[in-house]
């Protein structure tokens, strides 16, 4: 009886009926696609991406060249070399990352004392060249002055669960 | 003066060579334009399957979507492998697209809009899509790679055990109406749309259907090209247009295995209830419509079914579609016989 049970299903296409009537459901649901360079997913306050140099408000640079980002970054990406400065404050002449060589941990922004590396919220960075992927000094301020209220923002929304 | 021109037209061998060469431009053209866009449904078919939303950046609606991948496959250059036998490696895909342009001339659009009104239009299909796989196996041999041979191997294997069924299938339906003539066909299923034989030889019109996915080499038995194992089968080696011309020749069969999938068993150009205003729609309008929804249910099974094992593929060609189509051939005889429903003649 179980195989004239399976045969008759067999021939009645039963399994072949429901799968496409599952398909066919399937193609009248809502489309899960992101359309990506359109419209974006959503990003977490601890999103790491881009890195950026942050200013104090009065547009002093935060970075007191303390060096503990280059010491527990992973990949040895961050380079920095610092002297006092003119008015005896203690500030970076040199802050490279190696973009190339980065893993986006996020250690630097977590070793950061005064908040001053971060890793934005900014994942479309990519280059025509590798030469442009080095990042010095200038570059990375740049990006705090240009990323400052979406990161600002972010860290106060973060900030409860550190 | 019109007198003159129908006279050139109808007697003059220049006339009807170039009434003939418009014709023929009338199929080729719009069944070009089909299988271009073809290949937008289908991609749009399956993303909606997977709950993406396909091509929608090249025009709107990715409609122009078909046009910048032909100018790609146009633009491309053709590489043909220094162990390839060169022009074998061309011509088979030249084989494969010409058979699948071909055997349109018998197709009858509308009533009375047939090229090539001929009795045996049936027995010349069948003819055609046999010689298809030339194409396939010609491409096989002469790429000279063990992943292309393999795959036109199990092309011509599954071919010849496809089309076995869909013979007794075309000789159940030629049984019923008493003509191999495709117009023939489609007169004799008129009426009502369950005058279509599709009701009455519903197992056959399964049998059909599975089997011409079979002859098109789609899924779920699309083995000759089966990426995962054989990259990309038979097609390995080529490239830009060569390769075009196959994928153009395996879209214009799979409508053509749709438009006759329609005749034989969807009423062709007969519009499903016979009164007005349905009748009012040209019949080639139908015919069209039913190719449509037979084009859909091929890119639904391919959205919905997974890839036969070969062994499978063979089970089901020789061990369950043979027997079954034969014995349901036997059937319609007996029933046409003893019913007193033999089409005369």
């Amino acid at each position: 009886m179980a195989s004239l049970d399976r045969t008759a299903r067999a021939f009645l296409l039963t399994e072949l009926v429901s799968g496409f009537a599952l398909t066919l459901k399937y193609m009248f649901k809502p489309k899960v696609t992101v359309n990506y360079p359109h419209e974006k997913g959503p990003l977490s306050p601890r999103f790491r991406g881009e890195h950026a140099l942050r200013r104090y408000p009065n547009g002093e640079e935060r970075c007191i060249a303390c060096k503990l980002c280059e010491a527990i970054c992973p990949a040895q990406a961050i380079t920095i070399e610092a002297e006092p400065r003119d008015d005896g404050s203690r500030r970076t002449t040199r802050y490279d990352i190696d973009m190339t060589k980065c893993i986006y941990c996020g250690f630097c922004q977590e070793a950061c004392p005064v908040d001053a590396i971060v890793e934005g919220p900014n994942f479309e960075f990519s280059t025509e060249t590798r030469e442009e992927l080095m990042y010095n000094k200038d570059k990375l301020l740049a990006n705090g002055d240009r990323w400052e209220s979406l990161i600002a923002a972010n860290l106060h929304a973060d900030a409860a669960y550190r | 003066m019109s007198a003159d021109l129908i006279q050139f037209f109808t007697t003059n061998w220049l006339g009807q060579a170039i009434v003939m060469l418009a014709q023929c431009l009338a199929v080729t053209v719009p069944l070009l334009v089909s299988v271009a866009y073809m290949t937008y449904v289908d991609r749009k078919v399956w993303a909606s399957i997977q709950l993406r939303r396909g091509p929608n950046v090249v025009g709107p609606f990715g409609l122009l979507q078909p046009f910048a991948d032909g100018l790609k496959l146009v633009l491309k250059e053709t590489i043909i492998p220094s162990s390839a036998n060169g022009v074998l490696f061309i011509i088979a895909p030249m084989i494969t697209f010409m058979t699948a342009l071909v055997a349109w001339a018998v197709v009858p659009f509308d009533n009375g809009w047939v090229i090539a009104d001929i009795n045996v239009g049936i027995l010349y299909l069948f003819a055609i899509s046999s010689l298809g796989v030339y194409g396939i196996i010609i491409a096989g041999w002469a790429s000279n790679s063990k992943y292309a041979f393999l795959g036109a191997l199990r092309s011509a294997a599954q071919m010849v055990s496809y089309e076995v069924s869909i013979g007794f299938v075309l000789i159940t339906v030629l049984l019923c109406v008493g003509s191999l003539n495709l117009s023939d066909v489609v007169v004799a299923q008129s009426g009502w749309f369950w005058h279509w034989y599709f009701l009455p030889l519903l197992p056959m019109f399964v049998i059909f259907f599975v089997s011409a996915l079979a002859e098109t080499n789609r899924t779920p038995f699309d083995l000759p090209m089966s990426e995962a194992e054989l990259v990309a089968g038979f097609h390995t080696e080529y490239s830009a247009m060569t390769f075009g011309l196959f994928f153009l020749g395996e879209y214009a069969n799979m409508i053509l295995l749709s438009a006759l999938g329609a005749v034989l068993f969807l009423g062709g150009w007969m519009s499903p209830i016979p009164h007005a205003p349905f009748t009012y729609v040209p019949g080639v309008v139908w015919f069209a419509l039913k190719i449509a929804f037979l084009l859909f249910v091929f890119s639904w099974t391919k959205g919905t079914l997974p890839r036969y094992r070969y062994d499978q593929l063979m089970r089901l060609g020789w061990k369950v579609f043979l027997p079954v189509s034969l014995g349901w051939v036997v059937l319609t005889a007996a029933v046409l016989q003893f019913g007193g429903w033999v089409p005369k003649h």
